[in-house]
């Protein structure tokens, strides 16, 4: 088997806030203001491998943005190692890591704020590939017809600007820009979550399409089950920064080993359950400034015992074939 | 069916912009009956949204409901003043947005905003009027109302805003609640704490209440009925059972297809092509008709009246049969 196209080897990422000039002042009188550190991803490994849907699914808070944007280069990892193809990002020259970085392009919820108003779609498209010198400026036109026709638009669209299509269009516009760069891996953030229903059928169709035609790998963020369960060979699930349950997309959603999983599937509103009484999780997701002790979920967890709280538990191999962090699988709560 | 408590016959509410009329909505009619819960869904700019501040009487120039009536209990609320409107307002009809940081004021305690509520149409005091806030807080399951009800929005997280704001919704014992979206930003397993609680609240009270969505999955486990809005007017309603699962119109169809989790995994969705067309410019006809696999000519030409078919109404000629001449 050839290299995965990307690998997070105990990956994590914090966001610190430092103390400023007034809150240091005021500590030297005797106040006690801390330096804010927001662990968002804390030791995550995992990876994609050519033509593989890898689902990455969480609520709010939980990292997985933070995790797609390590995976596509954006934001560089606090510890841990990104790999692409096998060669450690890090250690990677210059000019080599810009070219291994032209391989995971990233689409974006938003394609009205991930696309300049001012510039025509054609320009938005073309101006990767030619800075990359894939393509001479003078040929671009070719590319980008080519492009938009592989997203289901008319070449003619190229003239217009972004603010003369719709949401689906400019969704459709978004994912050309990212294809223009002939792309291994494409890194989808909350790609539909913004679209209507309808439209949204119709983009994760092309998106499989575009697996099915080019061999595309897709790391599929989302908080929608549903698109996840649809879309993705394996999902994984985080929750506040940790990877919680990794399985493939079938028996995740037949039998979730995680007490989090299992509520997050109970939870789902589902077409087919009619006037029922919602069952629920109790409890807020709690603060990723402040996380629990021991696995951050316990405080929600109605199977939690007092080991939750004092261990945080491993990523193991579950019965069901994936990974799972949860000490009801390494021994017990108590 | 109980006389129904809010009746809306012929709502057309149209905005008349320099670029011409946007007829937002379009002839809607529905009932609701006391205790009920429908599910008003469509895509955005159906007009799902407009029919909901339509009935509050919350349309601002340059809209207007041009046509129509919007009966609370046997009284048309479309002839009423401004004095009147605010009378029922917030008293017999309440309504809670998608986002409720629009319904709470960021600079004001959620106390003084309660209170304030409480005080406009209940002839108590204010101490009085705080007892009955904080009631309302605990019954929509805040931890410690007595403490919690002095913090600023800000200080609460999205999820228990939005209770905040259902709180607020509630504090009268209306008689409908218009809700607007009201879980579509919160996270799944916050989304499920909300829908609970609405559930339950309903139940107990007696409040009707119209749940509009885009979402077709909460609607199947919460509501007792829905209608489908597509370009201003409702294409299909019926008891939830019957729309979801034998849906007689194409695009009701169509969006039950479009669901991902309902479809076989990696299976192509059943797509609908096309885009929702622009309000200033339906064509001809059925509004779907140019979306349509099932048009036909008739389509074309004359807009489909809703008529009832089996347990449901459907505005289709195709699934009515009018044009089996064709």
């Amino acid at each position: 088997m050839s290299a995965p196209l990307v690998a997070l080897d105990q990956v994590s990422r914090r966001f610190d806030q430092p103390l400023d000039l007034a809150a240091k002042i005021a500590n030297m009188f005797g106040a006690h203001y801390k330096a804010l550190s927001l662990r968002a991803v804390d030791q995550v490994s995992l990876s994609v491998n050519p033509g593989e849907i890898v689902g990455l699914v969480g609520e709010s808070g939980c990292g997985k943005s933070t995790v797609g944007r390590m995976v596509a280069g954006i934001l560089p990892p606090s510890d841990g190692v990104v790999s692409w193809n096998g060669q450690d990002a890090a250690a990677m020259p210059e000019s080599d890591r810009r070219t291994a970085k032209l391989g995971v392009q990233m689409i974006f919820q938003d394609p009205m704020a991930s696309l300049n108003p001012r510039k025509r779609a054609g320009d938005i498209i073309a101006v990767a590939p030619v800075y990359h010198g894939l393509v001479p400026k003078a040929k671009s036109a070719d590319l980008v017809a080519e492009a938009l026709k592989r997203v289901g638009l008319d070449p003619s669209y190229a003239r217009r600007y972004p603010h003369q299509f719709s949401g689906g269009q400019r969704a459709r516009i978004g994912i050309a820009r990212a294809l223009a760069v002939q792309p291994k891996l494409l890194v989808c953030d909350e790609s539909v979550a913004a679209l209507d229903v309808s439209v949204q059928a119709q983009v994760l169709n092309l998106f499989m399409d575009l697996a099915d035609d080019l061999g595309l790998a897709y790391l599929f963020i989302s908080h929608d089950l549903g698109v996840v369960r649809h879309i993705a060979q394996r999902v994984v699930i985080m929750y506040l920064g940790r990877i919680v349950e990794t399985a493939p997309t079938r028996v995740l959603f037949t039998a979730p080993a995680h007490p989090y999983t299992q509520a997050l599937l109970e939870n789902v509103p589902r077409l087919d359950a009619r006037k029922r009484s919602f069952t629920t999780v109790s409890g807020e997701i709690p603060s990723p400034l402040n996380p629990p002790t021991g696995c951050h979920f316990h405080p929600r967890c109605p199977k939690a015992g007092p080991r939750c709280a004092r261990e945080v538990p491993k990523l193991d191999p579950a019965n069901h074939g994936g990974l799972v962090a949860c000490h009801l699988n390494d021994g017990g709560v108590s | 069916m109980d006389a129904p408590v809010l009746n809306v016959e012929g709502l057309k509410t149209h905005f008349f912009t320099r670029a011409g009329v946007v007829k937002s909505v379009d002839g809607v009619s529905l009932q609701l009956a006391p205790g009920e819960i429908l599910g008003l869904v469509g895509e955005s700019g159906s007009g799902k949204s407009v029919t909901g501040f339509s009935i509050l009487g919350l349309i601002d120039p340059p809209g207007r409901i041009v046509e129509g009536t919007v009966r609370l209990e046997g009284r048309d609320l479309t002839t009423l003043d401004d004095k009147a409107m605010s009378r029922v307002r917030g008293k017999d009809l309440a309504m809670i947005f998608q986002d409720p940081m629009m319904t709470l004021n960021p600079v004001l305690k959620i106390s003084t905003q309660l209170i304030e509520t409480v005080l406009a149409h209940a002839p108590v005091s204010k101490a009085e009027a705080r007892q009955r806030a904080i009631a309302a807080l605990a019954m929509v399951g805040i931890p410690s109302p007595e403490e919690r009800i002095d913090a600023y929005p800000h200080q609460f997280s999205g999820g228990m805003r939005q209770r905040v704001a259902i709180a607020t919704a509630l504090l009268h014992r209306p008689k409908v609640i218009i809700a607007d979206e009201p879980t579509t930003a919160l996270d799944v397993t916050i989304q499920s704490q909300i829908l609970a609680k609405m559930q339950e609240l309903c139940r107990e009270i007696g409040t009707a209440m119209i749940w509009i969505t885009h979402d077709l999955s909460v609607v199947a486990g919460l509501a007792d009925r829905v209608a489908v809005m597509y370009a201003g007017r409702i294409v299909e309603t019926g008891p939830v059972g019957a729309v979801l699962d034998f849906p007689h119109h194409p695009y009701t169809q169509g969006l039950i297809g479009s669901v991902p989790s309902h479809a076989e995994p990696g299976a192509r969705l059943a797509q609908i092509p096309g885009a929702t067309p622009s309000l200033s410019a339906l064509p001809d006809g059925c509004a779907f008709a140019p979306r349509c696999a099932k048009a036909i000519g008739l389509c074309r030409r004359e807009a489909p009246q809703i008529e009832p078919l089996g347990m449901a109404s459907v505005a289709c000629h195709v699934a009515q049969g009018t044009g089996g001449l064709e």
